[in-house]
C-alpha cells in the first residue's frame, strides 16, 4: 500500500507535470531546429513568437466567449487557434519578406540573422505588450479537472490522491498528434523529402530542382503552427505572461540543443530531457522516502538535491555539459 | 580634422540633445541620463573589444555586470561580525574543499590518459564534492541567514570604500570570463552565444538565491559613496554659497528677504543633487577616458593588428603562428572585465544592489542594440551607440507620448484605443529598439561610425 503511495506521490508531483511541461518545450525545440536546419540561424525571436500566437489565440477567445460559443467541457480556445495559426503565420510570412529574407539572399553569416532576430524580438516583444499588456491573462475555460485528487482518494481508498487536469491530457494529445502528422509529413511526403534535402546541402538540393521560396515558405508555415499550439498550450496549462514566454526561449534553447539542433526528433526528446531533468534534481523527496522507508529511517531534511530557485539553472548546467562533451547533442544534429 | 568630422558631428549632437533636455525637462534628469549613458558606454566597450576586434560573441553580458554589482557589495559593506562567527567557519571550509576539489580534478587531468574510467571518476569525484560542500555549507549558511534576516542576514563585506570595487568587480568578471572561456570558446558562434546567454542565467540564479552571500531577491540598500550625500551638502556653508553665487542675478530679484532665503532653500536643494550626480559624472567620465585612450592604443598597436587578422581569418592567422585559442581567452576575459567595472559603477550610482533587476533583455540585449547601432570595431561608435541608445530608452516613452496625442488628436479623451495607447506607451521604447536595430543593420550595417583602420 505505501509503495502505490509513493507511485502516486511520483505520479502525480513528477511524471505528469514533467510530461507537460515536456510537451509544451517539445513544440518550441522542434520550431527553434527546424528554423536553424532550414533557414541556418538561432531564432532569438522564438519565445516572443510563441506569445504573439497566444495573444492572437486569447484575443480570438475572448471574442467567443462574448457571442457565448463554447465547447461545453472542453476550453473555448481550442477553436481560437486555427486563427491564432492563421495570424501568426501571415506575421511570419511578412517578417521574413521585410526582415529575413534580404540577408538570406545576400547569404550573410548566421550571426548575423541572429542579430536580425534580436531586432525581430524587440518588435514581437513590443508590440504583444502594447496590444495586450504586461500582465498575467488566463483564458482557460470549460472543465478543470478530470480526475480531482479528493475524488481519486475515496475511490481508491490511498492516502495520496491523484489530480489530473484537463489541460494536462490536452496538452499531451495534441503534442503527440502534432508531431507524429509533423514527422510523418518530413519523412513520407514529397515536400518533407525536399526540405530534409535543402537543409541537408543546399546547393545539391537547388541543383535538384527545389524550389527554396516554397521550402522557407512551408519552414514558415509549419513554424508558425508549432508556435502558436506551443504557446497557446503553455498558456492554457499555466497562463499566458509576456515575460515567462521570453524566459522560456532559454530551456527551449537547451532542448534543441541537447536534442542535437537541426534534428526534430532530437528536440522533441530534448525538451522532455530538461523537463525532467528539471522536475527530477529539483522535487523534494521526503514524503516519498516517508512512504517507502521503515519509520526508524525517515529522513529528517526535505531531501531535495538543488532547491527549487536553480530550476533554470539545472537546464541550463545539462546544456553546458551537453556542449562540452557532445557538441552536436545526444541525437546527432543537423541531419533533420 | 576633417577625417573625424563625422564622428565630431555626431558626438555634438548627442550632447545637443542632452542639453535640450537640462533646458525643457531638468537638468537632473539630464545629468542621471548623461550618467546611464556614461555607464553604457563603458559596457558597449567591454562588448565592442570583444566583437569588433576579436569577433567573439558573448551574450553574457548581464552575468558580468551583476557580477560587479556583487563586488560593489562585498568590497563596501562592513562586514557582519556575528555571521561570520556564527557561519564563517563553515564556509571558508568550503571555500577550502572547492579549491581541494578543483586541485584534485586537474591533477587527475593531468597525470591520468583519457579513458572512460577518468571520466567516471571525475565524474563521481564531483558529485560527492557537491553533497560534501552542501552538507558542510548547510548549517554555517542557515545560521548566517538567521542573524537579523530583515537587515543583514549575509556575510557583510570588507568596509572599504567602494571605489575600489571597480577594480575588484573588473577582476571578479575578469575570472568568471576565464572559466567562461576555457568551457564554451570552442563553440561555433551562434553556439556561443546561447551557451554565454545560459552560463550568465545561472550566475543571477546564483546571486539571487544564495542569501548568505549577495542577500539575494532581499537587496541590499544605502551603498557607501563615493560623492557626497545631498543633505550634508544643504548644510554646508561653502555649497549654498556657492549656490547664492550661481543665481545671484535671481535671487536679487526677490525684495523680500523671508521670500529670498525660501527660495535660496529651495535652489540649494536641487543645486546639491546636481552637484552630486555631477560628482558621479566625473568620476565615469575619467573612467570612459581612460579607457577609451587604452582601448585605442589596443587598437592601433601590434596585438590590435593581430585581433582584426584573426577575426578577419582564423586560419590565416593560425598559420602565421599566432595562437588563436590563447588569444580569444584573453581578448573574452579583457572584454568582460570592463563590463565587470561598469556593473560595479552602476551599483556605486544606484546606491543598491538588487539582483532580481537583472534581466537579459535590459543588460544583454540592450547593450549589443548599442554595439550594433554605434558601429562595432569602432571605439568612438561603441561609445557613441551607448550615448544615442540609452538616451532613446529613456526619452522614448515622452516621445512615443507626444506621436500617440498628435496621431489621435481627432478622437475624443475618453477613446478606448487612445487610453489603451497611452496606457501602454512604455512599451514603445521595445519598438524603438527593434526598429532601429533592424533599420541599422539593414541600411548601415557597419554602424553609424563604421569601422575604420589606418595603418600608420
Amino acid at each position: 500500500m505505501d509503495i502505490l503511495n509513493a507511485l502516486i506521490l511520483l505520479l502525480n508531483y513528477i511524471f505528469i507535470p514533467a510530461l507537460t511541461y515536456g510537451s509544451q518545450l517539445a513544440l518550441g525545440a522542434i520550431f527553434v531546429t527546424l528554423i536553424y536546419g532550414i533557414l541556418r540561424f538561432a531564432n532569438f525571436a522564438t519565445g516572443d513568437m510563441m506569445s504573439f500566437g497566444t495573444m492572437v489565440t486569447i484575443l480570438f477567445t475572448w471574442y467567443f466567449q462574448s457571442l457565448g460559443i463554447s465547447l461545453g467541457v472542453l476550453p473555448t480556445a481550442l477553436i481560437a487557434i486555427p486563427l491564432g495559426i492563421l495570424f501568426m503565420i501571415i506575421y511570419m510570412l511578412s517578417i521574413d519578406k521585410f526582415v529575413f529574407k534580404y540577408y538570406r539572399v545576400n547569404k550573410s553569416p548566421p550571426v548575423q540573422l541572429a542579430m536580425v532576430s534580436i531586432g525581430v524580438m524587440f518588435v514581437t516583444q513590443a508590440l504583444v505588450r502594447i496590444i495586450i499588456g504586461p500582465s498575467d491573462q488566463r483564458f482557460f475555460d470549460g472543465e478543470k479537472f478530470i480526475i480531482k485528487a479528493r475524488e481519486f482518494k475515496e475511490m481508491t481508498g490511498l492516502n495520496e490522491g491523484l489530480a489530473l487536469k484537463s489541460t494536462q491530457v490536452i496538452t499531451v494529445l495534441v503534442t503527440i498528434v502534432l508531431v507524429s502528422l509533423l514527422f510523418w509529413f518530413l519523412n513520407k511526403t514529397k515536400t518533407g523529402k525536399s526540405m530534409k534535402a535543402y537543409s541537408d546541402n543546399e546547393d545539391l538540393a537547388l541543383l535538384s530542382g527545389i524550389d527554396p521560396k516554397k521550402i522557407v515558405m512551408i519552414t514558415w508555415i509549419i513554424a508558425g503552427i508549432l508556435a502558436t499550439i506551443g504557446g497557446a498550450l503553455y498558456g492554457l496549462d499555466k497562463s499566458f505572461k509576456p515575460f515567462t514566454y521570453f524566459n522560456n526561449m532559454l530551456p527551449i534553447f537547451a532542448a534543441a540543443i541537447v536534442g542535437g539542433i537541426g534534428n526534430p526528433f532530437g528536440a522533441f526528446l530534448g525538451g522532455y530531457v530538461i523537463a525532467f531533468s528539471e522536475i527530477f534534481l529539483t522535487y523534494a523527496y521526503k514524503k516519498f522516502f516517508i512512504y517507502i522507508l521503515p519509520e526508524s529511517m525517515e529522513p529528517e531534511s526535505l531531501v531535495q538535491l538543488l532547491s527549487t530557485d536553480y530550476k533554470f539553472a539545472v537546464s541550463f548546467s545539462i546544456l553546458v555539459i551537453v556542449l562540452l562533451y557532445r557538441p552536436s547533442g545526444i541525437f546527432k544534429g543537423k541531419v533533420l | 580634422m576633417r577625417k573625424n568630422l563625422n564622428v565630431i558631428a555626431a558626438y555634438s549632437i548627442m550632447m545637443v540633445l542632452i542639453i535640450l533636455v537640462g533646458i525643457f525637462q531638468s537638468w537632473n534628469i539630464a545629468l542621471s541620463i548623461f550618467n546611464m549613458c556614461l555607464i553604457s558606454a563603458v559596457m558597449t566597450m567591454g562588448a565592442n573589444i570583444q566583437w569588433g576586434y576579436a569577433g567573439l560573441i558573448n551574450f553574457g553580458i548581464m552575468g558580468y555586470t551583476a557580477l560587479g554589482g556583487l563586488a560593489a557589495v562585498l568590497i563596501s559593506v562592513d562586514p557582519v561580525q556575528e555571521a561570520w562567527s556564527a557561519g564563517g567557519f563553515d564556509i571558508l571550509m568550503c571555500l577550502w574543499l572547492i579549491i581541494a576539489l578543483v586541485l584534485i580534478i586537474r591533477f587527475i587531468l593531468k597525470n591520468f590518459q583519457k579513458s572512460k574510467v577518468r571520466t567516471y571518476s571525475i565524474a563521481a569525484l564531483i558529485i560527492s564534492g557537491i553533497i560534501l560542500i552542501r552538507l558542510t555549507a548547510e548549517p554555517g549558511i542557515e545560521a548566517i541567514e538567521d542573524i537579523n534576516p530583515a537587515k543583514t542576514g549575509f556575510l557583510g563585506g570588507f568596509g572599504l570604500p567602494i571605489i575600489f570595487s571597480w577594480i575588484v568587480g573588473a577582476f571578479f568578471a575578469g575570472g568568471l570570463a576565464f572559466i567562461v572561456g576555457k568551457v564554451a570558446l570552442g563553440l561555433r558562434a551562434d553556439y556561443l552565444a546561447i551557451a554565454t546567454l545560459l552560463i550568465s542565467e545561472i550566475v543571477i540564479a546564483i546571486i539571487k538565491h544564495e542569501d548568505w552571500l549577495t542577500r539575494g531577491v532581499k537587496n541590499v540598500i544605502g551603498l557607501k559613496r563615493p560623492a557626497p550625500y545631498e543633505v550634508d551638502l544643504q548644510t554646508t556653508d561653502w555649497f549654498i554659497n556657492l549656490v547664492e553665487k550661481f543665481n545671484f542675478g535671481k535671487l536679487e530679484l526677490i525684495s523680500n528677504l523671508s521670500d529670498r532665503q525660501a527660495a535660496l532653500n529651495q535652489l540649494v536643494i536641487e543645486g546639491s543633487s546636481v552637484f552630486v550626480k555631477l560628482c558621479y559624472s566625473g568620476l565615469f567620465l575619467t573612467v570612459v577616458i581612460i579607457l577609451l585612450i587604452l582601448t585605442q592604443k589596443a587598437l592601433y598597436s601590434p596585438w590590435g593588428r593581430m585581433m582584426r587578422a584573426i577575426r578577419d581569418n582564423e586560419e590565416a592567422a593560425n598559420a602565421m603562428g599566432k595562437n588563436v585559442v590563447k588569444q580569444h581567452l584573453l581578448i573574452f576575459i579583457l572584454g568582460s572585465a570592463i563590463v565587470g567595472i561598469a556593473g560595479a559603477m552602476l551599483v556605486t550610482q544606484d546606491g543598491l544592489f538588487t539582483p532580481g533587476s537583472y534581466r537579459p533583455m535590459r543588460y544583454t540585449f540592450l547593450i549589443w542594440v548599442m554595439v550594433i547601432v554605434g558601429g562595432s570595431g569602432n571605439n568612438f561608435g561603441a561609445i557613441l551607440g551607448g550615448f544615442a541608445v540609452w538616451f532613446l530608452w529613456i526619452e522614448a516613452a515622452p516621445i512615443a507620448l507626444f506621436l500617440i496625442n498628435f496621431f489621435t488628436a481627432g478622437m475624443s479623451e475618453t477613446h478606448a484605443l487612445k487610453l489603451h495607447l497611452i496606457e501602454s506607451v512604455p512599451y514603445f521604447r521595445f519598438l524603438m529598439m527593434g526598429l532601429g536595430l533592424l533599420l541599422i543593420m539593414r541600411y548601415r550595417p557597419k554602424g553609424i561610425l563604421p569601422e575604420k583602420i589606418e595603418i600608420k
